[in-house]
């Protein structure tokens, strides 16, 4: 279907001694019925970064741990350097200068960065000699690769960006040679992402290969040279990156026409329904989180806000929801005020129609050990249409799963299936059909397309659109600048805490956003 | 939709049945290696046990009545758990359990014995509830674990007995701290007297109308923890408090409910002990059941459904046990103590050890597919 069109690196880095760092031929894996690798044959060329792209599910991630050795392959080859090995571990693929930093970090929070570094090379009984060496070579290695981290913080004390510095460091220090990424960028803020990229392009200089598995498909456009695209466990198509775009990626990836822009027509904003006037958050510490926000949602309006994650959204989306108290300030939720005192929790806001598709599923909006009939009736259990008295009809509940799953496309259609074993994408849409399907004048959404593929993010934006469109409130917080820009009529951005500045969607450039999310109130660009 | 199988799906029956079977019988391997050791022989010492256990209508009887204990505290152990909670208490809960239904006991007089189960029942139910409630309350609010309170509240509930029974429940003028006689109409009926009079022969053992009642707790839990909202509210709290808490439920009232229907089950060994065998009020008549209890619940995997037969097995360990005694002088009380000890580490604590085993049993060969 697609031209395969794989070149070697195009880049002046030190000339390569193979002709590919790592080879993956005909690999196959299966977990029991589950085909999620079909004779996939991959190669990466070294002084690269080679994206890999696919939705979820697609077997991108046991690829990958096939080739760190947490997995075994079924059937296959891996050749390093030309060389055919057995990788039995990871400690055979860390032996071949092979290493990977996994979207949950493997740090021990209690040790410091050079602890954590040193953790299995102590290469003695004593400490401090070893510490004293690893300091050293460590040292080197961030002059090589810019990579700078404080050596002698606790790992608990760091930005999730800095954990992740902390794990490529651990990978080279371990003599990676080729370093597997997975989905490194979903954890980051835009600065973050940036200052990641500027160290992937010094190990490639450095003639080190990069594998960088990204939902993201400008950063696979911003920083790849190749792209493998992965379908439902096989390679479907290859390109040198200079030679494809988004969209033909994106189709790839769904194997159909995909559809990256959001439809919408302009907003008819209705009478306010959610307003917050000067409301403060005060945390356990006594900081102030949240600092005299003041906002309005209409009926028919989608309000987004952006910010850096860590600037007060959760915070805000808390209050709104009824699950974190307010010191002061107050709420109008359709037409009621709400003072710090006034009883307000998640069962009443959604007594009053207000829903909430949370920042963070699996902490709070699912349960992953229950059934997704049951996660599907999570904050509606007391409703009468599912059973008499104190009873909950388990034939009316699974009946009523089986309907949103029809609604929302949710895959595979199994009420009895464990919430867990969804993927990301098919649990998020479990979620937005519960919480639109009583169709609430107001909806709160956190996130709503984190760790969702591209073809469930079109859908989920066209369901928020719709809902829009029906004359509902949206407020929307999202770190993706994208998301936010595509859906929102108006924009707020946060900072610090603060709401420091509003933009009407015709304003709003990524630029503007961007400086007044760095703090810059006017939105100047400089 | 009720037991829900495993992390890894295994099959209903292969956690359920299987699992357990491999750990019972491998318990009863190491057992006979202990037999062995001390020079006895196994095979006919596992014979005594299960004959004595089951083989006459008085073993089998006996049996039953330690089963129906151990229904009670296991239940209590279950609710606990489904709620996330770790109840360590039942043992302190059935002493407090067992005083409330004296004492409703010790008051009515000659009322009729069905009119005073109810009455007895609410008594235990009450006085177990209180003394899981307080635990509850402290974790809610106070932040103080229940492992830690609830052993804790097993001290204290045995100092108070003491107490009560030295001094103030006692029958006047004699020695030993026991309360005076119930009178005889409030006994609940026998199962041997109820059998007697449908024309079944059997010998006498203590065992009452108590396992009825045990039953319907069975029935009653099993409907509450899979079938009603407040079951869905405590199953919620205790996979994921997080997502309670954004589902509109207080994590601190079920915690606290919870704890109270703990107790309230675990206090109802009181009817079994105190109503239905003693007759009045004495000490330690818990006799360990509480603890025995976390055991049964583990290996009945918080199931009524698992937990009847896991009762009803270490009733058979019990009174088998007593009969081993009898029979072989060489094995003493201590080492019954040791192979109750082995079963209770290979099918409550090791529980899992095989699972891996299992589920790589049980996974499709990639080739079969
Ligand atoms: N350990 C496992 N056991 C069973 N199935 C698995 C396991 N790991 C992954 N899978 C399945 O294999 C497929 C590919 O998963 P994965 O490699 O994680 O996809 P991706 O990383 O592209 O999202 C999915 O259908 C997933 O459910
Ligand atoms: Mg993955």
């Amino acid at each position: 279907m697609h031209a395969v069109t794989v070149t070697p690196a195009p880049h002046s880095a030190p000339k390569p001694a193979h002709e590919w760092a790592v080879e993956l031929v005909g690999i196959d894996k299966r977990f029991g019925p589950v085909h999620a690798n079909k004779d996939v044959t991959l190669r990466f060329a070294p002084a690269s970064i080679h994206g890999l792209v696919g939705e979820n599910g697609a077997g991108k991630s046991t690829l990958m741990s096939i080739l760190y050795g947490f997995y075994q392959a079924d059937s296959g080859q891996i050749l390093v350097r030309g060389q055919e090995v057995a990788i039995k571990g990871s400690q055979d693929a860390i032996g071949l200068g092979i290493g990977m930093v996994h979207q949950h970090f493997m740090l021990v929070e209690t040790f410091t960065v050079l602890e954590n570094l040193l953790l299995g090379h102590e290469g003695g009984p004593l400490l401090a000699p070893a510490v004293a060496r690893a300091r050293k070579d460590v040292q080197a290695l961030e002059r090589t690769f810019g990579l700078e981290v404080p050596l002698d913080a606790l790992v608990s004390d760091l930005p999730v960006g800095v954990q992740q510095r902390v794990e490529i460091l651990k990978a080279l220090y371990r003599g990676a040679d080729v370093l597997i990424l997975d989905e490194p960028t979903a954890v980051l803020s835009p600065p973050e992402v940036a200052q990641l990229f500027r160290i992937l392009e010094r190990l490639r200089a450095e003639g080190r290969t990069v594998v960088l598995i990204t939902h993201k498909l400008k950063e696979i456009m911003a920083i790849t040279d190749h792209v493998s695209v992965l379908r439902r466990g096989a390679v479907v198509a290859e390109f040198a990156t200079a030679e494809t775009n988004r969209q033909q990626l994106a189709d790839a990836m769904v194997g159909r026409k995909a559809n990256l822009e959001v439809e919408k027509a302009p907003a008819a904003a209705g009478p306010v329904l959610l307003a917050a006037e000067g409301v403060n958050v005060v945390d356990a510490r006594g900081v102030t989180t949240l600092k005299n926000a003041s906002l309005t949602v209409r009926a028919g309006e989608i309000v987004g806000v952006a910010g850096v994650a860590g600037n007060g959204q959760s915070e805000l989306l808390g209050v709104l929801s009824g699950m974190l108290p307010f010191a002061s300030g107050t709420l109008t939720v359709k037409g009621e005020m709400l003072t710090a005192g006034s009883p307000y929790d998640p069962a009443d806001a959604r007594r009053r129609g207000l829903a909430h598709v949370p920042e963070d599923r699996l902490k709070l909006a699912v349960v992953k050990e229950f059934p997704a009939a049951q996660s599907a009736i999570l904050g509606y259990h007391a409703e009468k249409a599912l059973g008499r008295g104190w009873r909950l009809d388990w034939k009316r509940v699974t009946a009523k799963t089986a309907e949103l799953m029809e609604r929302f496309d949710v895959r595979p259609r199994d009420p009895s299936l464990r919430t867990a074993l969804f993927s990301g994408g098919n649990q998020q849409k479990l979620v937005m059909a519960r919480e639109m399907e009583k169709e609430p004048d107001i909806l709160l959404v956190g996130q709503p397309t984190r760790g969702v593929d591209i073809g469930a993010i079109a859908f989920i934006h066209k369901q928020l659109v719709g809902l829009r469109d029906r004359g509902k409130a949206i407020l929307l917080i999202s770190a993706e600048l994208d998301e936010i820009m595509a859906l929102s009529d108006r924009i707020l951005v946060m900072c610090d805490g603060e709401i420091v500045g509003e933009l009407s969607a015709a304003e709003a450039t990524e630029g503007r956003i961007g400086s007044m999310m760095a703090g810059v109130a006017s939105g100047e660009e400089q | 939709m009720s037991a829900g199988t495993g992390p890894d799906n295994l099959p209903w029956w292969a956690t359920g049945v299987l699992l357990p079977v491999i750990n019972v019988v491998l318990a009863l391997i190491v057992s006979a290696i202990v037999i062995l050791a001390i020079g006895e022989d196994p095979l006919g010492a596992m014979w005594t046990m299960v004959q004595g256990a089951l083989g006459t209508s008085e073993g089998l009887g006996y049996t039953l009545y330690y089963a129906t204990s151990l229904i009670f505290t296991a239940l209590a152990v279950a609710v606990a758990f489904h709620g996330g909670l770790f109840n360590i208490g039942g043992e302190g809960q059935a002493y407090l359990g067992g005083l409330g239904v004296g004492l409703v006991c010790l008051a009515v007089g000659d009322m009729p014995w069905y009119l005073v189960l109810p009455l007895s029942v609410l008594g235990g139910a009450a006085f177990g509830a209180l003394w899981g409630a307080i635990p509850g309350y402290l974790q809610a609010y106070r932040g103080s674990h229940v492992v830690i309170t609830t052993i804790m509240f097993n001290f204290i509930a045995s100092s108070l007995m003491v107490y009560l029974m030295v001094n103030v429940l006692i029958r006047p003028g004699q020695m030993s701290p026991e309360s005076a006689q119930f009178d005889k109409a409030t006994f609940l009926p026998l199962v041997q007297d109820m059998a007697a009079a449908i024309g079944i022969q059997m010998n006498p053992s203590p065992l009452n109308f108590s396992l009825f009642l045990a039953l319907a707790a069975c029935v009653l839990v099993w409907a509450f923890i899979w079938h009603t909202r407040w079951g869905f509210a405590l199953r919620t709290v205790g996979a994921n408090e997080n997502a309670a808490r954004y589902a509109g439920i207080d994590p601190k009232k079920v915690i606290i409910i919870a704890m109270a229907l703990s107790g309230a089950l675990a206090g109802l060994l009181g009817v079994n002990e105190i109503h239905g065998v003693q007759h009045r009020l004495l000490l330690n008549f818990p006799a360990g059941m509480g603890f025995t209890g976390i055991a049964v619940a583990l290996m009945g995997r918080n199931h009524p459904a698992g937990i009847v037969p896991a009762a009803i097995l270490f009733g058979m360990l019990y009174q088998g046990g007593t009969e081993l005694i009898f029979d072989y002088p060489s094995i003493s009380r201590e080492l019954v103590v040791v192979i109750q000890g082995v079963v209770i580490l290979f099918a409550g604590a090791l529980e899992h050890m095989f699972r891996p085993a299992l589920v790589r049993l049980f996974t499709p060969k990639p080739a079969g597919v």
